[in-house]
């Protein structure tokens, strides 16, 4: 009882919270630059709410997909039937993560070529990029257009290309 | 004497009558049994989905035929397809409509090997591999009855991954033009590679990137017994004879991936819109000039290639031919039919139906071009511009992956009727387009 009676008292008050927010951003975007700092405050009052479930590769791979990935790839990771292999549900995207890094870093033509007839476009390796990159562009392939499997780390990436320098 | 010259003509004018009376009544017969033809055909309610222009129906001869590839039609109007694949060890299917309402009811399949091309003549039918072009013998019913005898008239053409279908066709006095697709994009060191050089001169050239001649009476030709007919052309898959101009006309696949190999060149959108997809006429030795230029059809140039230290505005290619008609980028021309029937109205009378793929290379702009188009000619030349003649394949407003497309054209035949027959190589439909009206 005396729980909801709490929540009934702070609903009012977090609606008022938020309508202050709202009137503080649009007042912010019609120009009046001097109320910045009080506004940072706000916005990290409200950052819990809106980012707090989303892991920072999935953003940030999404960048490095968009840039290297997906003209091949495609927007929905299906791939091209015939030419650009799809990412979806897939053993060398979803499994052992060491496959799909060495596809990343050095490429496909080696590994993908198996059945010719299947995928007949070359993809370069990726190797140039950072290993943040590479852990974030990997990690987001594994966890979006339906697939779920663990991220892989920097310094994953990192104990994997020194393994293939050996 | 008078009276017997008089009678001599009066028996010739009744002479010249009847026949005419007979030829007014055959002719009328045979308006007729055209018309009661037509009136028998299944034509879907919808067209299958398919938008054409007023008068036109569409049926859907077949489905679930797994990918076909091109498509012939032989003079009783069964119909051959060559698929990418075997199915049960076939890759060729044979097709006949019993009752005259256009649908196939009976299907028959040989030959254990996947590829693209497929042709058919009064007595023979061919079909080739990645590698090989095969002809079977055919009854006086145009069926192939001995599948397992075929003659290998060309063997060991270059096939790695890009590239590797062979589309083929006949010019009627006996010799076969074959497209070996260049296997790359653009003949860098590394293909599809940042940064990596183009290769001068382009290797790829010697035995792939043009059309090759052979003979369609010769066993087991390759390099050595067949002639480099044109060069330059990245990959061509629809080609066909064009018998009025007595020339080779192609339809080449431009290169793709400007922005991601070159980026501080073109942009996202730039890329998406470059090159032009283009046709040419073929004349002996002609160079289209693959990979040293592209066609730019905004700027109506042949421009360096990237590559070669082009940067989207040089020239280049002197010698190289130009293109007779352009279309937009990356959409993909994978067959080309020149029209001869007589069912169509006049103004597509020995025009060119050109089936296109639709897209990937457009990305992340949305993906378009999976329609069947339309150029028509006058005296061998393009008289208009090019328009869409069969639209609706994508089954969707708009696609941004052709995965998502429910039909993607690839190839084009014509039927004894006159009828065009579109095949679809991802939801594996065959469709035929008829005109409906008198």
């Amino acid at each position: 009882m005396v729980n909801i009676k709490l929540l009934k008292d702070i609903i009012p008050g977090f609606s008022f919270v938020l309508t202050t927010i709202f009137l503080l951003n649009s007042c912010n975007s019609s120009g009046k630059k001097k109320e910045s700092s009080t506004n940072t405050n706000i916005q990290n009052v409200s950052k819990p709410v809106t980012k707090a479930e989303l892991p920072p590769y999935l953003s940030e791979g999404k960048k490095v997909y968009r840039q290297v990935c997906l003209t091949c790839h495609q927007a929905n990771g299906g791939g091209v039937p015939g030419l650009n292999p799809p990412l979806i549900k897939t053993d060398y995207v979803l499994g052992d993560k060491n496959t799909l890094l060495e596809i990343i870093i050095k490429g496909s033509e080696a590994d993908l070529a198996r059945d010719k007839s299947e995928y007949a476009n070359v993809m370069q390796g990726y190797g140039m990029l950072g290993d943040e990159d590479i852990a974030n562009v990997a990690s987001y392939i594994r966890n979006s257009f339906g697939n779920k499997a663990e991220p892989i780390t920097a310094s994953e990436v990192a104990a994997f290309r020194s393994a293939i320098k050996k | 004497m008078l009276g017997n010259t008089q009678k001599l003509h009066d028996l010739i004018t009744k002479f010249l009558f009847f026949i005419l009376v007979l030829l007014a009544f055959s002719a009328c017969r045979q308006k007729q049994e055209i018309t009661e033809g037509r009136a028998d055909l299944a034509i879907s309610p919808d067209n299958a989905g398919i938008k054409v222009p007023d008068g036109f129906g569409v049926i859907k001869v077949a489905d679930s035929l797994g990918a076909p590839r091109h498509i012939a039609v032989n003079s009783n109007g069964a119909i051959y397809l060559k698929l990418r694949k075997p199915i049960d060890g076939e890759g060729i299917l044979y097709l006949e409509d019993q009752d005259g309402d256009g649908i196939a009811d009976t299907k028959k399949g040989f030959a254990d090997y996947g590829g693209t091309g497929i042709y058919v003549d009064d007595n023979y039918l061919y079909a080739s591999s990645d590698e090989e072009i095969f002809r079977y013998k055919l009854n006086a019913d145009g069926e192939v009855t001995e599948p397992y005898t075929a003659d290998t008239l060309v063997t060991d053409l270059v096939a790695y991954r890009t590239h590797a279908t062979k589309s083929f066709t006949l010019d009627g006095e006996g010799n076969i033009y074959v497209n070996i697709g260049a296997y790359s994009n653009a003949c860098q060191e590394e293909d599809r590679t940042l940064g990596s050089p183009g290769v001068m001169p382009c290797a790829i050239l010697d035995s792939a990137g043009g059309i090759w001649k052979f003979r369609a009476d010769k066993f087991k030709q390759s390099y050595a017994e067949g002639k480099r007919y044109a060069t330059g052309l990245r990959n061509v898959v629809g080609l066909d004879w064009n018998f009025k101009l007595n020339k080779l006309v192609v339809t080449q696949h431009g290169r793709d991936q400007l922005n991601t190999l070159y980026p501080d060149l073109f942009d996202q959108k730039t890329s998406a819109n470059l090159p032009a997809e283009t046709m040419y006429i073929i004349n002996e030795d002609d160079d289209a000039g693959w990979p040293y230029i592209y066609y730019d059809h905004y700027q109506n140039k042949k421009i360096l290639s990237p590559e070669y230290g082009g940067d989207g505005k040089k020239t280049a290619g002197e010698n190289a031919i130009d293109p007779i008609a352009t279309f937009p980028a990356h959409i993909a021309p994978n067959a080309l039919l020149f029209y001869t029937g007589e069912m169509f109205p006049e103004e597509y009378k020995n025009g060119a139906f050109i089936a296109f793929h639709g897209s990937w290379n457009r990305a992340p702009e949305k993906q378009e071009g999976f329609l069947v188009a339309f150029v028509p000619f006058m005296n061998g030349k393009p008289s208009g511009e090019w328009q869409v003649f069969a639209d609706g394949f994508a089954g969707l407003e708009e696609v941004f992956s052709p995965s998502e497309a429910k039909h993607r054209p690839t190839g084009l035949a014509q039927g004894p009727d006159g009828s065009l027959y579109v095949s679809d190589d991802s939801g594996g439909t065959l469709f035929r387009i008829v005109y409906t009206e008198q």
